[in-house]
């Protein structure tokens, strides 16, 4: 059972590593972290089973390939491509094949406080901003992360004035726009200043029948007293892959809240890295995910409390139906430092389809005594009672069912605070239902 | 058990080491010279005139061994362990086969001292004193010095006798049960212990029998430098019920002493068994130094239909605990259970909890488990349930608690949830928290001091799993809780 395991490169290893030969060189900061980014993954590839954070996502064995980088976008293709939030108020930046496409981007006007650029300008820039990339470091080795680190060279930079109230959100569109498989990279970073408040949602997307790649991180650093709404919507096509990360460096008394929507994909994984740094605050990630088919999701939340007196929420939600599989991982630490903490997780999963899995793993990990931590994960199909009183009341049984699933979904959704944002992701679930029946 | 109570008063007096079991026994003993290799193996297995076949066993599993690593992925962490640095057998010298009389009167001593009366009339004594008959089979070292109440078992169709001694008489039965659970390639420990176990309990409960008295072994490591590595094997046949307690202690020593044990249950149609054990290893000093490593593998296969096993545990000793009592459960409408309590004080480090794995129609499952963490201690629960394809209609209810005293020690939760079909329900709910001031403030206002009221919350908090232990054990492990918290408050 405890065999060396040899590091035989699989071909998508060897294709990734040519690309990351590619990365550039240079003196500065960011270069440097893309080059120890690109050196960890060239020391310990793709993460298997045997990794623990990885145990139910064997990312060696789930990545047969690995596609080249993707090439730049057409435009008229990505602006037909990018349907998703198209309605909610909003200014819109798209972000297509990894590169912002400033045809299709809002990127004029900005209300007083906002800063927004491309992260290829930036750096081009030498921007001071970019020194706030890479500030969260995760404890074990990301694949996911470091892959993004070396290969993304695009995405956007958003600095909010301290102070600054933000009404209007920013929606960043990801959107794959290609004939072929390809892999794409986008990498982000928004600045909250202190008082600040700002809603930033991020959707991706990309037709169905493709094995795209898409890789996406975005690190959020949240001032003190900053309010900071996030809502992501995943939608790739059904065969993409998809990668994505999400860091948060929370300053003291600030609120930050953040839903995560999964639909999408062949294969997702979403990691979220939370350090809660400054006293006082209260972070609340919820999300939910819908899947079917032979899909396979992965939310996985890393909380690290390293301050007293904060306080953390979390509600996943996850609906499988048919062969689908579902994965929540979520590990809440709390540092002898961190009295008072008070943190609540909860996983809940639906089963509807007889072949579907759901694997969870709630952890906790506590340092400091005068604390209240709980979390708690069920699973389990539909309530047989709440089905027959609804169908007692003359509702056939997939109305019946669907009305159960998007109550169930339903606790979840309504934490986000933005109505444009909370009605369009309804939206999506009521489609997705519609799908199913 | 008076002279538990006797011992409770006493270490109430002492500052620091609160160990009451720390004592040892001058005793002249036999050993396997020291290390570890195949000729350990056959000096064991011709020590205990076993048969070619079993000495074949050990030998497969020992070179099995040698192709193994020492698994890493507990949350424990200590000196490595050097497997050629200890002996592998030691027993008493005198013979003490023929009866109750021949044992060295040390070691009956011994087992007085710790509340254990080997002789039946002393267990019979304390029948006039309200207790219920419970047959002890005393594992001293590395052999089993006396299994009482036999005549009165065999009298109902129980086997009950070291497992050396079913080897050579019931060679059938342990042919076709041992490693059936737990096999010998399992993992590191249990495969060390497959190569090199000396002794332990084997039980075995005929058809449609009610064992009439409850059956114990006592594990007691008396000698330096000695790893202990028993082995229980419990075959519960149709319909049978038979409930087991297990409980251990050893002396202080500044050396760490190595404990490796493998238990198996085999619960068949309708059959039922309770398994209880009060651990009370060594822990080690205040600085860490010392103390029993425990790794033990525990494992129950409900092989039957309707067949039920619970585990219960209270974990108070030892310097690392590594256990994960485990439930097969493969027939269907069969049950599992685990209560537990961990606590850990000092330096110890417990790494501990269970597996339920349904692999049958309508099986369910129930675990309940409570961690206290004082003092510089680390404890972790770590558990796996997991349903099957075809394990339709699974149940299964977690519950796990931790509670903190101090601010230097740590309390870890690491469950696995898998499902793997529509109809299994698995619940899981966990918390840690301290304990509430406004508790402590309710007790002191009624007079008790800090350490009382703290013991009394901690029992109420555990009150749970101390409900699942027979009577008399259940009053034992109430006084290790308080006596194995002393000193963590103030």
């Amino acid at each position: 059972m405890n065999a060396d395991i040899r590091p035989i490169r699989t071909q998508a290893e060897q294709a990734i590593l040519a690309s990351l030969a590619t990365v550039p060189g240079g003196g500065d900061r960011l270069a440097d972290l893309r080059r120890a980014a690109a050196r960890s993954f060239e020391e310990n590839g793709l993460p298997h089973r045997r990794v623990e954070e990885w145990k139910y996502t064997d990312l060696r064995s789930l990545m047969r390939e690995a596609v080249p980088v993707a090439g730049t976008a057409a435009i008229a293709e990505a602006d037909a491509r990018a349907r998703l939030l198209r309605g909610v108020e909003a200014r819109r930046i798209v972000i297509a094949n990894g590169a912002v496409v400033p045809e299709l981007s809002d990127l004029a006007d900005l209300e007083e406080g906002l800063s927004l650029t491309t992260f290829a300008a930036a750096m081009a820039a030498g921007d001071e901003v970019l020194s706030r990339i890479g500030g969260i470091v995760p404890s074990r080795y990301d694949a996911s992360l470091a892959l993004n680190t070396a290969l993304a060279r695009d995405g956007v930079v958003i600095t909010i004035a301290p102070g600054a109230a933000i009404a209007r959100p920013v929606h960043v569109a990801h959107v794959f726009a290609s004939g072929t498989a390809a892999a794409m990279y986008a990498r982000s970073l928004v600045v909250v200043g202190a008082g600040a408040s700002f809603t930033y949602a991020e959707s991706f997307e990309g037709p169905d029948g493709l094995a795209y790649q898409a890789n996406a991180a975005t690190e959020f650093v949240v001032g003190d007293g900053a309010h900071l709404d996030v809502v992501r919507l995943q939608e790739e096509g059904a065969s993409a892959f998809h990668l994505s990360t999400l860091l948060f460096d929370v300053g003291r008394e600030s609120k930050v809240h953040a839903f995560t929507f999964g639909l999408g994909a062949a294969v997702a994984r979403t990691t979220l890295y939370a350090t809660l740094s400054g006293e006082d605050s209260h972070v609340g990630f919820n999300g939910a995910t819908l899947l079917k088919g032979r899909q396979h999701a992965d939310s996985t939340l890393f909380l690290d409390h390293q301050v007293p007196g904060c306080e953390s929420r979390e509600l996943f939600k996850t609906v499988l139906d048919d062969s689908a599989r579902g994965v929540f991982q979520g590990k809440i630490v709390v540092r002898q430092a961190a009295q008072k903490t008070d943190g609540r997780m909860m996983s809940r999963a639906l089963v509807l389809g007889d072949e579907a899995e759901m694997d969870n793993k709630p952890e906790l990990e506590i340092f400091a005594d005068d604390v209240q931590c709980g979390h708690g994960a069920t699973c389990g199909a539909i309530d047989d009672e709440l089905l027959f009183y609804l169908r007692a009341r003359g509702i056939p049984r997939k109305e019946a069912q669907s009305l159960l699933v998007q109550a169930f979904v339903g606790e979840a959704v309504e934490t986000v605070e933005h109505d444009g944002l909370r009605e369009a992701l309804v939206e999506r679930a009521e489609a997705w239902l519609a799908a199913r029946a | 058990m008076p002279a538990v109570q006797e011992t409770v008063d006493q270490v109430r007096s002492l500052d620091v080491d609160q160990y009451k079991y720390g004592f040892f026994t001058e005793i002249e003993t036999e050993k396997a010279p020291k290390g570890l290799n195949e000729d350990t193996v056959r000096f064991i297995s011709a020590k205990k005139n076993e048969p070619e076949w079993m000495l074949e066993w050990r030998l497969e599993a020992f070179r099995r061994w040698l192709t193994m690593r020492e698994p890493d992925w507990a949350r424990v962490s200590y000196p490595p362990i050097d497997y050629q640095d200890l002996y592998y057998y030691s027993a008493p010298k005198r013979p003490s086969e023929l009866s109750i009389d021949d044992i060295d009167p040390e070691i009956l001593a011994t087992y007085e001292k710790l509340g254990i009366p080997l002789r039946e009339r002393d267990a019979l004594l304390g029948i006039a004193s309200g207790g219920t008959k419970v047959a002890v089979d005393a594992v001293f070292d590395s052999v089993s010095v006396a299994t009482t109440f036999k005549e009165e078992l065999s009298k109902a169709g129980v086997i009950f006798m070291p497992i050396s001694e079913a080897v050579r008489e019931y060679p059938e039965l342990v042919k076709k049960y041992l490693g059936s659970v737990v096999p010998v390639t399992d993992n590191y420990f249990a495969t060390l212990n497959s190569a090199v176990f000396s002794d332990g309990s084997f039980v075995y409960v005929p058809k449609g029998v009610r064992c009439p008295m409850e059956l114990s072994t006592y594990f007691r490591i008396n000698e330096r430098n000695t790893g202990q590595f028993e082995r229980t094997l419990i075959i519960a046949d149709a319909g049978a019920y038979v409930s087991y307690l297990e409980g251990c202690t050893a002396p202080m020593r500044d050396e760490n002493q190595l404990h490796a044990a493998v238990v198996e249950l085999v619960a068949l149609d309708d059959a039922e068994i309770k398994y209880s054990t009060v651990q009370n290893w060594y822990p080690g000093d205040k600085d860490g130094k010392g103390g029993i490593f425990n790794f033990v593998t525990k494992r129950g296969d409900c092989r039957g239909d309707r067949s039920k096993i619970s585990w219960t545990q209270v974990e108070t000793g030892s310097a690392i605990t590594w256990k994960y009592p485990s439930c097969i459960l493969r027939g269907d409408n069969s049950q599992g259970e685990f209560y537990s309590i961990a606590i850990s004080n000092g330096r110890q480090q417990v790494d501990s909890g269970t597996k339920m794995i349904h692999l049958g129609k309508n099986t369910s499952s129930r675990i309940i488990s409570k961690g206290i963490a004082a003092g510089y201690s680390d404890n972790t629960y770590r558990g796996l349930v997991t349903a099957h394809r075809k394990a339709t209609g699974a149940r299964n209810f977690t519950n796990c608690d931790s509670l903190l005293i101090g601010d230097k020690c740590g309390a870890h939760t690491v469950p696995y949830i898998e499902s793997k079909n529509s109809s299994a329900q698995f619940e899981h709910e966990a918390t840690t928290s301290k304990i509430s001031d406004d508790q402590l403030f309710y007790c002191r206002q009624r007079g008790l001091d800090p350490e009382e009221a703290t013991a009394l919350i901690v029992n109420g908090f555990v009150k749970d799993v101390l409900q699942q232990l027979p009577m008399e054990f259940a009053v034992e492990a109430q006084k290790l809780i308080a006596v194995s918290l002393e000193g963590s408050v103030g």
